[in-house]
């Protein structure tokens, strides 16, 4: 490993400032960094930690402006947070899942989105809940749609300097629900063969779908949104005919890779079975039952 | 590169020290602050051997970096002696064979302490979710888990029979 420099930011705007020198990397968790730098995978100058700036520690919920937390805020407390699990469950599904008890209290959402790894089980679920990541930079603030975040395997669209400050989540529609489902092996402690988050939102009287969105996990270069699979639900009544529809859209735009975790034919085949049962969750929530843990 | 001035609390006692910004907590704590309770293990996140409680949360030591310790409280298995559960869990790892080389242990002792903290009645299966991040290749984990249910048991009775001797 080479040698890097560490300073602790205390505000958003000391940050960017110190992330002006070349080679300088935001450290929230450290649970992917510190083993990448130690393996040579990621190379820093200069690691400027970001969990000392109160703003990247916060969360906070409005009904009319919904929720926002810090790129800082650790796994623990989004799976946690009681209005979390109440409004956007499908989020709280993914921070869930991520590592074991003690990864999950040091590794954050917002690293988990900056790492970029095809398999991130946070991405889907930021996707299909229309999350936009609020980023500060040399030249200002700018939003980006999660969607468009990742740009390849543990490539963003942040430019150097760019801090990652907070994700914005709309509140919580009306008759709406979400889920985000993986498969590993084990029961915990691994990294997604594929995942699905889907949302899906009814019209007011019913069983019609009025909004939808899917996206997916380690079946493509990054987390990818399905517009064809959102496109097979929406002004459809919810149910199996419609699900297998959207699950043959997954299957058709997965774009996945042959390696030690899975085949790309098995990877395919779980992108369909993910979608159809991430969709009968999400029915459920959307009808407000709650799901078997 | 330059080392960084680290003032924490280790174990309820403070310590000071210099530290390179590449070297772990877990480094810190062994080497310098020379307490051998977190092992070193895979050195990536996977094992739970180096767990210790850093403000009170439970972490892997070897993916916190010295530096980051600053102004913080971090507790190792040798902190936990005044600690009623760790007399229960050590006769109840011996009772059930909650071990046999014991590298995993102490590790696993941090990460009790943790659960029982936040839940004095842990079903198995929320034991076990808990202690996913924690490896042991000798037991096969049946009888980590019993050991914890046991020593929760003997937790819970002495808090009840301390409360009724207080009323």
């Amino acid at each position: 490993m080479h040698g890097y420099d560490y300073r602790a930011a205390q505000t958003v705007d000391d940050a960017v400032t110190l992330l002006a020198a070349p080679g300088a990397r935001p450290l929230a968790g450290g649970t992917d960094l510190i083993v990448q730098l130690r393996r040579a995978e990621r190379d820093a100058a200069l690691l400027v930690d970001v969990k000392r700036i109160p703003e990247l520690l916060d969360i906070s919920f409005d009904p009319s402006d919904g929720l926002s937390f810090g790129a800082a805020v650790a796994c623990t407390d989004i799976a946690e947070h009681p209005q979390i699990a109440d409004g956007y469950p499908a989020l709280a599904d993914a921070a869930r899942l991520i590592g074991g008890t003690a990864i999950r209290n040091r590794a954050t959402v917002g690293g988990n989105l900056c790492n970029a790894a095809p398999s991130a089980d946070a991405i889907p679920a930021l996707v299909v809940l229309d999350a936009r990541c609020i980023v500060r930079g040399p030249s200002g603030t700018r939003s980006i749609r999660a969607a468009e975040f990742c740009t390849g395997p543990g490539t963003t669209v942040l430019q150097p300097g760019e801090l990652l400050v907070s994700l914005r989540l709309p509140p919580p529609g009306t008759r709406t629900g979400a889920r985000y489902l993986r498969f590993i092996p084990r029961g915990e402690m691994d990294i997604a063969v594929a995942g699905a988050a889907c949302m899906i939102r009814l019209e007011e009287q019913g069983d019609t779908i009025a909004e939808a969105r899917v996206a997916l996990a380690s079946v493509a270069p990054t987390p990818l949104e399905i517009p064809d699979a959102a496109a097979a639900l929406i002004g459809r009544p919810a149910g199996e005919d419609a699900f297998e529809q959207a699950a043959g859209a997954a299957r058709e735009s997965a774009r996945p890779i042959t390696d030690q975790r899975g085949t790309a034919a098995l990877r395919t085949h779980l992108a369909g079975v993910l979608v159809r049962r991430a969709l009968g969750d999400a029915l459920r929530r959307a009808r407000g039952e709650q799901l078997d843990a | 590169m330059r080392e960084t001035a680290v003032t924490a609390t280790v174990n309820g006692r403070p310590v000071s020290f210099f530290c390179d910004p590449t070297t772990s907590l877990l480094e810190c704590l062994r080497d310098v602050v020379l307490l051998k309770g977190p092992k070193i293990g895979c050195l990536d996140g996977n094992c739970g051997a180096c767990a210790v409680l850093l403000d009170g949360r439970l972490v892997n030591s070897c993916l916190v970096l010295g530096v980051e310790a600053d102004g913080r409280e971090i507790t190792t298995v040798e902190g936990l002696e005044s600690w009623p559960g760790l007399s229960a869990l050590r006769q109840a790892f011996t009772e059930e064979d909650g071990l046999q080389c014991g590298y995993c242990t102490p590790g696993i002792i941090v990460a009790v302490k943790a659960l029982l903290d936040r839940d004095p009645d842990p079903p198995a299966a929320r034991i076990r979710d808990w202690l996913a991040g924690n490896l042991c290749r000798c037991t096969g984990y049946e009888t980590i888990v019993r050991a914890v249910q046991s020593a929760a048991a003997t937790l819970r009775e002495s808090r009840t029979s301390d409360g009724e001797a207080g009323a």
